[in-house]
């Protein structure tokens, strides 16, 4: 933390977060926990299969069934032909359609084909049960690398790649300089592969809403969303509903990490509710959120680093295959834009292909994509750094991105804090702390674009003095406690009399999804505006009281004052006692922004790695980890240091443990939390951090933005640890026991 | 089917309920009882998000059928605070900024207090291990354990 | 569609008559960590569960007068693990039911139901065999005694005849310098379904193994009383050659599968593994002072 922070009242403190109270003694309200009078369930049936043509659903005997109100199939949504592509943010409706019900085909067992709602839960299973759906069985194809094999089975017929029917979807390619020349210049070069699996983002809470449609048409949805905008504008395509005449209301979100930035239940809902009358309300179990909602995305990476002898990095290329499952849509973004992103590097070929199979359709995780290159990166660069004699944080800090630096993704980069993470991690006690046996330690590093985008807000002065502030991004880390700080601290007043609420759709202005770690950059900028003009309501308010003009007023500390001398000796006024007069002096006080907030820049961050493997089993523990980020500014340290923990933890789970399993009937094996192995408390140690703070000039507390960079560079410093612990390399993902005992013992595999 | 009548103590109040023989102790707290503190993550026991008491024994509610409950002494994170005053350990959750979005955080809590009401002074590895039962995906763990392990020490204070 | 009828019987005949009568619709519930999840997947769709819990008999834990203990089948884990000498004499099956699940599993989950539900991968199974437990069992016919690694008769079955319950398991007396243990393999710390298990309970006089017995979990449809790794042990001084023809008679005794949770050449080499340390962990409880 800098100096600066010291001047804050608010600003940098870890005070308690307004939603706090509720969330500790269970009365915060989750989208599960809500009912309407006269609600009924709704039910999903799902696709069996993994490839499979519909030929025919016949519902009749489902609709027979005592207490069934409503039965829906993608017959009852609205159409979006293959042809033409209609945008909504990165999703496709086209996709989004046929992700939410399957229309002809079905391309993932889970895949939902119908629905029921009824008087009960076990009403609407038995209804699911009832319904006869024939299908004619297609070959499948999961795996990235089996679906571009060129006798793979085509999933859709109208994607074609270079001329011919193919399941790679689309092409991203970044370039920089000349790589054959570069590398013609290199003294070493390492090229390798590598491979991960399909992760979950493993939120805690499964999907659910509950839903109603009036007579005259109008719609409202409680729902577990990370944005309600997004929301309220699939719905409407979706079913035609007008989006003035639908409200979407965010719950509490029980996590989502990216996965509940689009939807599945709400317009079926809502179509449920449309035909039979009544609120329906749904929740996914456990097992529908494993097998149908959107993990991220298995992949072949190969990533090719030159550099000259003296560590100059001189090309870098890296070709990245991303499952997208059974629709267009894979994070190469990231995978192709973040890989090589701390970088000063001055040719670079950084090429992404999407790839569809039949699993169920990636939703974004935590930057996506950029793990799964970093991983490959920061792994190779590991190697280069040992073939070139280098210490791996030396390698990076003489070739460390800075500013001026030019990205192969396209920016410029303004100043930045790279630099500062790796020194950081170079003089941090972890970097120099002695090992013990079958221990080893890794670093790595990764980057993440960070997002601005749309937000709003409001801020009103309550006639007895206090702040309310709604804002429109659901909260999902704490992003509430940061707004409280910034207001209260632009207003000189202590932060418990401000008051954040999330508005809803009818009750706020459009605000982008919660995600790109732009929650408190953007939410950020607009409160502030919007109190700037508070305060300047307040100047004019005071003027008024005291027959001045208000250029002669400032505000500080909470109170008007005179500005000089000679504009009149008053004695302050405070917000309450200004409040208390408003509607003698103009009426309501109050203002509010509404902006597509601009100049988000990006962060990087720096993490050490120590593992311990026992060499009998191939056990993996995680013993010591330090998160080393550049966050611009800290508003609410604790949060923030949060977002650092959260995110490096759910890059063990990726590195060591998590993976989604397959059945030989392209079945996931493992849906559930048992065999869904996500780091439990006992399994990783305290996770240190270091919040590093090179404000943003484009913001006005500075903030960059801290939620997705952490789960970047674990990948890789976890492997790299595995490395100098064992001798050993792994160049795919996770490091399960079994994987590793049998690197560590390949001549000596005991047979039974 | 003929419905059951139980009669239970809830957070040490009465409390009697109609339910199917085959409804678990979560889906009646929730949809019938309408305490929805206690959350469903899995129902399959495996993350710990419905944590509740039953005469004191810490359990997943979604492996107990509601029946079980007769005559037995039920504890939700409902009845953790004494009117407004917090328990040490959410007073800690929220100083510590141990929940980032809560949704595991009430299951956390009951099965912390189980911890401190049986172990006043845990070990850091005593507390994970007993944790072990209840997943968190926001956290990385990390706050929450300094949270507990700083409610116990402020407990053992006021005990002495 | 659902007439489930849910009983709460007091003695151990009403719930004998009651499990006879409901024929193969009838279920047992103790903990109901297994029950409840089956339930729920729609794998079992009982049609009368019966509450065994209120059965003073299912629910005690006693010292027999021969110095043994005999353990109500429907005792949680918690309850063995808070049981002082229970926990010095036989810390092997106390930390055996100690790994099922989590502390909130261990609330509910019991041995008996354990052994009943027949998983290959069963915790406490491995350690309640190596120990040389004894289980009651109460059926229509009558009571009988079998010892406990009889039970179990392939992954999800048994062999109690209908109507039959298990009631207590019955550890025998320790002579002096005996000590068990049990291992898992698990891939994190605490959660998993053990890819390997492995009870060991020998006794030492002087140094020298008088007897011993072996258990491996999870690797062969049922839980297997490996007697050649306890021939390997019994007589020798648990020296590394004792030590590694004992791993080398459980890797041989292995007959495991490919699935989710582990392969065969990894189950296999681990049963030899888990085999040398939990003896060595019984070997010194065995030195140690009770």
């Amino acid at each position: 933390m800098n100096d600066e922070t010291m001047q804050y009242r608010w600003i940098g403190k870890r005070t308690i977060r307004p939603d706090g109270v509720d969330k500790v003694t269970g009365r915060a309200a989750y989208a599960a926990d809500g009912a309407m009078p006269g609600m009924i369930w709704g039910k999903i049936l799902r696709s069996p299969h993994p490839h499979a043509r519909i030929k025919s659903i016949n519902t009749a005997k489902a609709e027979a069934l005592p207490g069934v109100k409503a039965v829906m199939t993608g017959k009852d949504l609205v159409e979006f032909p293959v042809e033409t592509p209609v945008p909504l943010g990165i999703q496709d409706m086209r996709w989004m359609s046929r992700n939410i019900m399957a229309r002809d085909k079905v391309l993932f067992p889970g895949h939902p084909v119908a629905a029921v709602a009824a008087t009960s839960q076990r009403i609407a299973e038995e209804a699911c049960k009832l319904i006869e759906v024939e299908y004619e069985v297609l070959p499948w194809v999961i795996d990235v690398e089996d679906a571009i094999k060129p006798d793979a089975p085509i999933l859709h017929d109208f994607i074609k790649f270079e001329g011919k029917p193919s399941n790679i979807a689309g092409k991203l390619e970044h370039k920089l300089g000349d790589v054959e020349a570069g590398f013609a210049a290199a003294d070493v070069i390492i090229e390798r592969s590598f491979r991960t699996k399909p992760v979950h983002q493993g939120y805690i809470e499964p999907h659910a809403c509950v839903v109603s449609v009036s007579s005259d048409g109008k719609a409202t949805i409680w729902s577990s969303s990370q944005g309600q905008f997004m929301v309220r504008a699939m719905c409407a395509y979706l079913t035609g509903i007008p989006q003035s005449d639908i409200r979407a209301i965010p719950a509490e979100i029980g996590g989502g990490f990216g996965g509940k930035t689009i939807i599945y239940l709400e317009p079926v809902a809502l179509v449920l509710a449309r035909k039979s009358g009544r609120p329906v309300k749904m929740q996914m179990t456990r097992e529908e959120v494993f097998r149908a909602t959107g993990p991220t995305s298995g992949s072949f990476s190969t990533v090719k680093i030159g550099a000259t002898k003296d560590g100059k990095i001189v090309a870098a290329k890296g070709t990245f295959y991303l499952q997208a499952g059974a629709f267009p849509g894979s994070p190469i973004r990231g995978a192709a834009g973040c890989s090589f992103a701390p970088y000063d590097i001055p040719n670079v070929h950084s090429v992404g292909y999407d790839v569809v199979s039949n699993r169920s359709k990636v939703a974004a995780y935590r930057a996506p994509g950029a793990p799964i290159g970093a991983y490959a990166v920061e792994c190779v660069l590991d190697e280069l750094a040992e073939a070139l004699k280098m210490d791996p944080l030396e390698l990076r800090l003489k070739n460390a991105a800075k500013e001026g630096t030019k990205a192969a993704y396209g920016a410029t980069y303004p100043r930045i804090g790279y630099e500062e993470t790796v020194r950081a991690a170079m003089e941090h006690p972890h970097y120099r702390a002695p090992l013990g046996p079958n221990q080893g330690r890794g670093v790595a590093s990764g980057f993440w674009f960070n997002a601005g985008g749309e937000s709003s807000a409001q801020v009103n002065i309550t006639e007895d003095g206090n702040v309310v502030v709604i804002t429109g991004h659901p909260d999902i880390g704490g992003s509430r406690a940061s707004i409280a700080n910034i207001t209260a601290e632009l207003l000189g007043i202590d932060y418990r009399r401000v008051n954040v609420l999330i508005g809803d759709t009818s009750t706020i202005g459009f605000s982008n999804l919660t995600g790109g770690s732009r929650v408190t950059f953007a939410s950020a900028m607009v409160v502030t505006q919007s109190t700037e003009k508070v305060i300047t309501q307040l100047r004019e308010r005071a003027a008024k009281i005291w027959g001045i003009d208000p250029e002669a007023v400032k505000w500080e500390n909470g109170e008007a004052r005179p500005a000089g001398d000679n504009a009149g000796k008053f004695p302050p006024l405070s917000l309450a006692e200004i409040a208390a007069k408003a509607s003698q002096t103009g009426g309501p006080i109050g203002a509010g922004v509404q902006l597509n907030t601009t100049g988000a820049e990006g962060g990087f961050g720096t993490h050490i790695c120590d593992v311990e493997v026992d060499p009998q089993t191939g056990i993996v523990r995680v013993v010591r980890y330090t998160v080393i980020q550049d966050v611009g500014r800290a508003i609410h340290p604790s949060y923030v240091e949060g977002q650092m923990q959260g995110g490096a933890v759910q890059g063990i789970g990726w590195a060591l443990s998590e993976e989604y399993v397959y059945d030989r009937n392209g079945k996931v094996d493992n849906a559930g939390f048992l065999d869904y192995r996500m780091p439990v408390c006992s399994d990783v140690p305290m996770v240190d951090t270091v919040i590093i703070e090179v404000p943003n000039p484009k913001h006005p507390q500075g903030v960059r933005g801290v939620g997705e960079v952490p789960i970047v560079p674990p990948l890789a410093a976890v492997s790299n640890a595995v490395y100098r612990a064992t001798g050993r390399r792994f160049y795919s993902l996770p490091m399960s026991p079994p994987r590793v005992l049998e690197a560590l013992e390949p001549a000596t595999a005991e047979a039974a | 089917m003929a419905k059951l009548h139980i009669t239970t103590t809830i957070n040490g109040e009465p409390v009697e309920f109609l339910c199917d023989p085959t409804q678990s102790m979560l889906d009646v707290l929730r949809d019938e009882l309408r305490l929805t503190g206690t959350k469903e993550g899995c129902g399959s026991g495996d993350c710990g998000a419905c944590s509740i008491t039953v005469d004191g024994r810490l359990v997943c509610s979604c492996l107990m059928l509601a029946a079980e409950a007769e005559g037995r002494s039920i504890g939700t994170i409902e009845g953790m605070a004494q009117g407004d005053r917090l328990h040490p350990l959410q007073r800690k959750f929220l100083e510590h900024a141990a929940l980032q979005c809560g949704i595991c955080t009430p299951g956390i809590l009951v099965a912390a207090k189980a911890l401190l009401d049986s172990n006043p002074d845990p070990t850091e590895t005593e507390v994970r291990y007993w944790l072990a039962g209840n997943l968190c995906r926001c956290t990385g763990y990390d706050k929450i354990v300094r949270a507990v392990l700083d409610a116990a020490a402020e407990m053992r204070e006021a005990a002495r | 569609m659902n007439d489930v009828r849910y009983l709460a019987p007091r003695t151990l005949d009403e719930a004998v008559n009651a499990l006879a009568a409901a024929g193969a619709a009838g279920r047992i519930l103790a903990g109901g960590t297994d029950l409840l999840v089956q339930m729920r997947s729609g794998a079992v769709k009982p049609g009368v569960i019966i509450d065994v819990k209120r059965i003073p008999e299912m629910t005690a834990i006693e010292e027999t007068a021969d110095g043994g203990f005999r353990i109500g089948a429907a005792v949680p884990g918690a309850v063995l693990e808070e049981h002082p000498k229970l926990s010095r004499v036989w810390p092997g099956v106390v930390e055996a039911m100690d790994l099922i699940g989590s502390t909130q599993i261990q609330g509910r989950a019991s041995p008996g139901g354990n052994l009943c539900n027949a998983s290959p991968a069963a915790d406490s199974v491995p350690a309640m065999v190596a120990a040389g437990a004894v289980v009651t069992v109460q059926g229509p016919q009558g009571r009988r005694e079998v010892p406990v690694e009889k039970i179990p008769a392939g992954p999800g079955r048994t062999t109690l005849q209908p109507g039959e319950i298990v009631v207590s398991f019955t550890l025998p007396p320790r002579p002096p310098g005996s000590g068990d243990a049990y291992l898992r393999l698990i891939p994190r710390t605490e959660m998993d379904i053990a890819v390997v298990g492995c009870g060991v309970s020998l006794t030492l006089r002087d140094g020298t193994c008088t007897a011993a017995r072996v258990s491996l979990g999870a690797v062969a449809p049922t839980v297997l009383l490996v007697e050649d790794a306890a021939k390997a042990l019994i007589g020798s001084r648990l020296e590394e050659e004792a030590l590694e023809a004992a791993a080398a008679a459980c890797r041989a005794a292995c007959r495991p599968i490919n699935d989710k949770r582990g392969t065969i050449e990894y189950r296999t080499k681990i049963a030899g593994v888990l085999l040398k340390r939990a003896t060595a962990i019984a070997a010194e409880r065995a030195g140690g002072l009770h």
